[in-house]
């Protein structure tokens, strides 16, 4: 039995190349190149100018055991994730189910919802400053306190928190909202019908059927609480209470200090977080696709 | 100790390249994009180029006005916001970095210098070194004897106060330590708060930090502190955090979430009773008032060191290692060093004093005329805290646990320990 070999012009070859090399390279140059070299660097001392030198895990044991705004980025990468997807996520899908149903005023609400969006997060730093500010802040002024709400490190990350919640709310609310708009009302007529109440309507036939939605939702969430920067940037340059894992690589690599091989460090455990929620929510993906 | 292996700089070219890509963007579109300053006609040295963090209007102002006078060569300014230059100083001297480029003296100078990113310009020195004292030239002066850094103005730090609120309550300049608490106490029961503080953006604690210790400890235990040579659980270096912490209760409140100019406004609508800081601080008063502004060194500690040292940044120029118009670079440092230069720019700026000692301080105010009379009288002049060490181990540990230390005075011992084992981190 002869076996059929294809055979390829040279036509095809050369798209083959054009097509494959162009976006392999793009992806090994943009994408695994920096990202292997985070963690080629992470095992070096290297201060940008002199010999790089190796040092192995040296970096990864002085920044757990020795560096002390390590553990708070964490802690608050953790607690930013916490209540972006406990309080803000759920509190923008609540918005979005009472807009929906049409209530008066309801384009005037929807519209101040959704304002804070078109706000980038830098802007919202320094809106927060001029709400939370001991001494010249709206919060104080108004209530008659004089609480340090952004110099205290036990409850600065809170209000900071409240303030980026102010953003994500409106942005999950509109996603929610055009998701809640295509739902077919049979359905809801249906379970009406059945002798369903409006609570077992909504959370047993309409958020079902909100999936797709709900899966971009929590990507969103997630990558919102993995990239949050320019907000603490904005109010103390993550200082004091307010540090968070890309703060840190910032601060050691590309500040004056240029750390580089233990801001690589700091990097490298980023991306390990990251790649967990990658690879859990693409392994859902396609479990539900075959 | 685990054994270290020396990487050819090959094996990461992939590394640095991409490690560097972005910021060397960043970099690159600010020393590309020439300042507005158009190039202006000159002698026959060509035209030499200066890199410049002066961003903000008045430095800007009085480094132009300045350049304008020199006439040997074509000068451009390259203007970059000063945060930005600071911090990608790395970047810019590796890259592309124009002849001439504003810095700083001291541990920062030698840090670049020693990494052979700066020009030797000892030359220069033998012909302008009569101007400056010893102290300047000393903080000019490389770990290798040479001389990379030419010296324009500086300012010192010191404790101010509204004379006008003093005179009303009868307040005096405290000489000694127990004078100035019982100072601070007697205003905290008049109703002022007695020291105004700010450490949001985290380094104004380091002048407190800086200047206790040189009370208590003297001048050249800062120095060996500062190159990592000391221990920071030394008791020497507790006795300072002690003493600072008995000074706390008279410090504004809610320091972290205070910026130095709020706190400077603070002390200029009299809520505040006097206030540790640069002579920058003037900027803060509307042009009315500043005649009611001066100050007081920091007083007496320990009797060995009395008030002999103080905090006097100076800010200058060097040339860069990758500078193609040395020639023109030597003269427009020649011209900087020049008295006329330095007193067009502190007639402009009044937070500043020129360095050179043969500089004409008739033309000063009350205030710089005070400052040239404190530094004077000075023995030691130190650079600043960040200044006088390696700048990661002040940005990314003394920041935080200065900031630390104001927030939980109480935490006094574990906070030293872990300050000594990143010390020993960095230091190594």
């Amino acid at each position: 039995m002869a076996v059929k070999t294809r055979r390829y012009s040279a036509r095809d070859v050369t798209i083959l190349v054009i097509g494959l090399g162009v976006a392999i390279v793009v992806n090994v140059g943009l994408i695994w190149g920096p990202t292997l070299a985070s963690v080629g660097l992470s095992g070096t001392g290297w201060n940008g100018i002199g010999p790089i030198e190796w040092i192995g895990g040296r970096n990864y044991h002085d920044l757990a055991a020795e560096y002390p705004p390590f553990w708070s980025a964490v802690r608050n990468n953790v607690l930013w994730l916490g209540f972006l997807g406990l309080v803000a996520t759920p509190f923008g899908l609540f918005c979005a189910v009472l807009l929906d149903r049409r209530l008066r005023l309801s384009r005037f609400y929807q519209s101040a919802l959704y304002m804070p969006v078109v706000l980038s997060l830098a802007v919202v730093g320094f809106i927060a400053q001029l709400v939370y500010s001991s001494d010249y802040g709206v919060l104080n002024a108004v209530s008659g306190l004089s609480v340090d709400w952004l110099g205290d490190s036990s409850i600065n990350i809170w209000v900071v928190m409240v303030a980026a919640a102010w953003r994500h709310v409106g942005y999950v609310m509109i996603i929610y909202l055009a998701g809640l708009k295509a739902v077919d009302p049979a359905l809801k007529e249906a379970a009406a019908i059945d002798g369903a109440d409006e609570r077992q309507a909504f959370f047993r036939v309409v958020f079902p059927t909100l999936r797709p939605v709900n899966v971009i939702v929590l990507v969103i969430t997630v990558i919102e609480a993995l990239r949050a920067f320019d907000v603490v940037y904005a109010i103390n340059k993550g200082r004091n209470g307010l540090e968070l894992l890309s703060v840190l690589v910032t601060e050691n690599i590309v500040g004056e200090a240029s750390r580089i091989g233990f801001g690589s460090a700091i990097a490298v455990i980023l991306l390990v977080i990251s790649i967990g929620f990658i690879v859990t929510y693409l392994s859902q993906l396609f479990r539900e696709e075959r | 100790m685990a054994q270290r292996s020396p990487i050819t700089r090959r094996h990461l070219l992939l590394g640095a390249a991409a490690t560097f890509g972005v910021p060397a963007i960043l970099a690159g579109c600010g020393s590309e994009a020439p300042a507005p300053a158009p190039g202006r006609p000159g002698g026959d040295l060509g035209t030499v180029t200066i890199g410049s963090n002066a961003s903000d209007e008045i430095p800007k102002k009085s480094l132009d006005t300045v350049v304008k006078g020199f006439t040997q060569a074509t000068t451009r300014i390259n203007t970059v916001d000063h945060n930005t230059f600071q911090e990608n100083i790395n970047r810019y001297l590796r890259g592309t970095p124009e002849d001439v480029f504003t810095w700083f003296a001291g541990y920062r100078m030698q840090f670049f210098a020693e990494q052979g990113l700066a020009t030797d310009i000892s030359d220069v020195w033998q012909e302008i070194g009569g101007g400056y004292t010893q102290a300047f030239k000393d903080q000019s002066t490389g770990v290798d004897g040479k001389q990379y850094f030419i010296p324009f103005t500086y300012y010192p730090w010191a404790v101010f106060y509204r004379k006008s609120v003093w005179r009303e309550k009868g307040y005096t300049p405290p000489a000694t330590l127990d004078e100035f608490t019982a100072l601070a106490r007697k205003m905290k029961t008049d109703g002022l708060i007695p020291i105004a503080f700010a450490d949001k953006d985290g380094w104004p604690a380091m002048g407190t930090f800086d200047i206790l210790n040189m009370r208590t400890n003297g001048y050249d235990f800062h120095v060996s502190l500062m190159a990592g040579k000391e221990s920071w659980t030394d008791p020497r270096v507790k006795q300072v955090f002690d003493t600072w912490r008995g000074l706390m209760e008279f410090h504004q409140p809610a320091a972290l979430g205070r910026t130095w100019q709020e706190a400077g406004q603070s002390l200029a609508q009299k809520k505040t009773g006097m206030y540790l800081l640069g002579m920058f601080v003037a900027q803060q008063f509307p042009e009315a008032d500043r005649d009611d502004l001066d100050f007081f060194t920091f007083p007496e500690i320990n009797p060995a060191y009395g008030t002999d040292s103080i905090d006097a940044p100076i800010d200058g120029y060097m040339i860069s290692a990758k500078a193609k118009n040395v020639e023109g670079a030597k003269a427009l440092l020649k011209h900087f060093a020049q008295p006329a230069s330095q007193n067009i720019a502190t007639g402009l700026d009044p937070g500043t004093l020129a360095a050179s000692s043969q500089a004409d301080t008739s033309g000063y105010s009350a205030l710089q005329k005070r400052g040239a009379e404190l530094v004077s009288k000075a023995t030691h002049i130190a650079q600043f805290l960040d200044r006088d060490t390696r700048p990661d181990f002040a940005s990314t540990v003394m920041i935080p646990s200065l900031q630390s230390f104001v927030g939980e005075p109480d935490e006094i011992d574990s906070l030293l320990k872990s300050i000594e084992q990143q010390k020993a981190n960095i230091f190594r």
